[in-house]
C-alpha cells in the first residue's frame, strides 16, 4: 500500500479568510461566533453563528461565476486555491487525467434553495433562474473544484451528515494507498446560515442561543457554522520526488455505523470507529497525543464522545488532549471535519494544540483534558479527528507528524 | 377552559405514545409511555400548534429546562400557565 501525505491545505471559515489567519485564531482560542446577519433574522429563535464576515464573492468571482457558485461553492473554490496554490502542483498529462476530488456537504447549495423558495413560495414568481439546479446541486463544488484544477479522475461528493468531510477525506486517502490516484483534493464545505437552514435546526431544539461550549456542564447546544476547507492529498514518494513541502501523513481511517438511532450517538459506534482507525494505523493507544472531538456542545454528543474515548484508551485517556475546536467556528456539519482537520495539522507541525474555549464548568461525565480555553504548546506524534453524524454514521482519521 | 386544556395534551400525548386516551394517566412519565427524545421534541411542537404558544425547552438537558416534563401532570401544568400567561 502506498503512503499518503498532505501537502497543501486552504480554508474560509469565521475565523478567517485563509489558513494563516485561521490558526491564529486557534491559537489566541478567539470565538468567531456571533450575531447572525441574514435575512429574516428577526423571525428566528436562534440568532447566533459562526457566519464568515466580510466577504464579497465579487472580489474573487465575475457575474457569470456568481451566476452558477452557491456560497458553498464559492468557499470550496477559495479554499481549493489556497490549497493547490501552497503544493505548487500543476495538473497536466497524466497526473490530471488520474487525480481527482472528493469533497464533502450536508446541505449543498442551501442559500440557493432558500432564495428560490422564497421567490416563487413567498413572492409568487412562477420563473426562476436558469442555473438553479446546477447551483444548488450536492455535487457542484466538487465539479467546479475538477474544473478549475483540470481534475480528470475519480471526482465525486460525500453527504453523510456531520461526518461529511471526514468520509471525503477517508475516501482520498484510500483513493491514493490502493494506487488509483496520486493526488487528490478533498475536504469539505457548507453554507447553511440562512433563513430556512437555521429554522430547520432550531425545530430539533439542540441550538444555544448564546454559545457553544463543548464539555463544559453548562453547555446548552450547538452553534452552526459556515465556511470550507480543502487539503492536498497526494502519494508520499510523488511528493517526495518533487520536494514538495509534507504538513502531515494521513496514516488511518475507520467508518462505522451504530444502526441504532436517527439522531443519538451510540459510544459504541463511536468507539468502533476510533478504535478502527488506530488499527488501520497500526497504532498503540499509548501513541496518541491528541483527538480533535466531535464536540458539539449537545450534552448526548459531549457524554456518549467523552465515554468512547475512555473506552478505547483505557488509562491513556487521561493523558491525551482532546479539544473541539467547533466552540470557535461552529458547527460547519459536512464541512466540519476539514475545518477541524486543520487543527489537527497545526498539533503535528507547529506543537500548538487548540483549546476548547467557552470552558466554564468541569462536567463529571467528560473528565478528559480538554485543553480549556488556552492553547497549550505539546509535542505530539500522532492525532485523531473524530466525526460523528446524526444517522449514525461515524468517520476518523489518524494522522502522524512526519 | 383548564380541563379542555389537559385534555388536548393528553390527546397530543397520547397520540405520540400510540395509545388510548384512557391509558394515559397524570402520573405517567413519559418513559412509561414509551416517548423517546425525539418522540418530547415532537409532543412539544404538537403542543405548541395547537395552542399558539412558545415552549420554553432545550433538548440538551430537558431535566435543567424551566419546563416540567417529569410526568403527564407537570407538562398539563405547565401548559395551563403558559397558556393563561398568553391570554393575560
Amino acid at each position: 500500500m502506498k503512503r499518503v501525505v498532505i501537502t497543501g491545505q486552504g480554508t474560509i471559515n469565521a475565523l478567517g479568510h485563509n489558513v494563516p489567519d485561521t490558526l491564529e485564531a486557534m491559537r489566541e482560542g478567539r470565538c468567531g461566533i456571533g450575531e447572525l446577519d441574514i435575512r429574516d433574522v428577526e423571525r428566528l429563535s436562534i440568532r447566533i453563528g459562526g457566519q464568515v464576515r466580510g466577504y464579497t464573492a465579487e472580489d474573487h468571482f465575475n457575474r457569470q461565476q456568481i451566476a452558477l457558485f452557491d456560497r458553498f461553492t464559492q468557499f470550496t473554490l477559495l479554499a481549493a486555491r489556497e490549497a493547490v496554490a501552497q503544493a505548487g502542483l500543476a495538473f497536466s498529462g497524466e497526473l490530471s487525467q488520474r487525480s481527482g476530488v472528493v469533497l464533502g456537504t450536508s446541505g449543498g447549495g442551501m442559500n440557493t434553495l432558500d432564495e428560490n423558495y422564497r421567490s416563487v413560495y413567498e413572492e409568487g414568481k412562477n420563473r426562476v433562474h436558469p442555473f438553479v439546479v446546477p447551483k444548488l446541486m450536492n455535487n457542484a463544488a466538487a465539479s467546479h473544484v475538477s474544473m478549475e484544477f483540470n481534475l480528470r479522475g475519480p471526482s465525486f461528493t460525500v453527504a453523510t451528515a456531520c461526518a461529511s468531510s471526514n468520509h471525503a477525506m477517508g475516501q482520498a486517502f484510500n483513493l491514493i494507498r490502493s494506487g488509483m490516484a496520486p493526488v487528490m483534493l478533498t475536504g469539505g464545505s457548507e453554507s447553511m446560515l440562512c433563513f430556512g437552514g437555521v429554522k430547520a435546526w432550531e425545530g430539533l431544539r439542540v441550538m444555544s442561543k448564546d454559545a457553544c461550549r463543548p464539555f463544559s456542564a453548562n453547555r446548552n447546544g450547538m452553534v452552526q457554522g459556515e465556511g470550507a476547507a480543502v487539503f492536498v492529498f497526494e502519494e508520499y514518494e510523488h511528493a517526495k520526488a518533487r520536494g514538495a513541502d509534507i504538513l502531515a501523513e494521513v496514516i488511518g481511517f475507520a467508518m462505522t455505523s451504530d444502526a441504532s438511532d436517527i439522531v443519538m450517538p451510540s459510544k459504541q459506534g463511536a468507539a468502533r470507529a476510533i478504535s478502527g482507525a488506530m488499527r488501520d494505523a497500526g497504532l498503540s493507544p499509548e501513541a496518541v497525543g491528541y483527538i480533535n472531538a466531535h464536540g458539539t456542545g449537545t450534552a448526548a454528543n459531549d457524554k456518549t464522545e467523552c465515554a468512547a474515548v475512555v473506552d478505547v484508551f483505557g488509562a491513556h485517556a487521561d493523558r491525551l488532549m482532546i479539544s473541539s475546536t467547533k466552540s470557535m467556528h461552529g458547527h460547519l456539519i459536512g464541512g466540519t471535519g476539514a475545518v477541524e482537520l486543520l487543527a489537527c495539522i497545526m498539533a503535528l507541525r507547529d506543537g500548538v494544540i487548540a483549546p476548547t474555549i467557552g470552558y466554564e464548568e468541569p462536567d463529571p461525565e467528560c473528565t478528559l483534558d480538554v485543553v480549556p480555553n488556552e492553547a497549550r504548546e505539546a509535542d505530539v506524534d500522532v492525532v485523531l479527528s473524530n466525526a460523528f453524524a446524526f444517522g449514525g454514521l461515524n468517520a476518523v482519521l489518524a494522522l502522524r507528524k512526519v | 377552559m383548564s380541563q379542555s386544556v389537559k385534555d388536548k395534551v393528553i390527546g397530543i400525548i397520547a397520540e405520540q405514545a400510540v395509545l388510548e386516551v384512557g391509558d394515559v394517566s397524570m402520573d405517567s412519565t413519559l418513559e412509561d409511555l414509551g416517548i423517546d427524545s425525539l418522540g418530547l421534541v415532537e409532543s412539544i411542537f404538537a403542543i405548541e400548534e395547537a395552542f399558539d404558544i412558545q415552549v420554553p425547552f432545550n433538548a440538551n438537558d430537558p431535566s435543567s429546562s424551566e419546563f416540567d416534563i417529569s410526568s403527564v401532570a407537570t407538562i398539563v401544568t405547565a401548559i395551563e400557565g403558559l397558556v393563561a400567561d398568553q391570554k393575560a
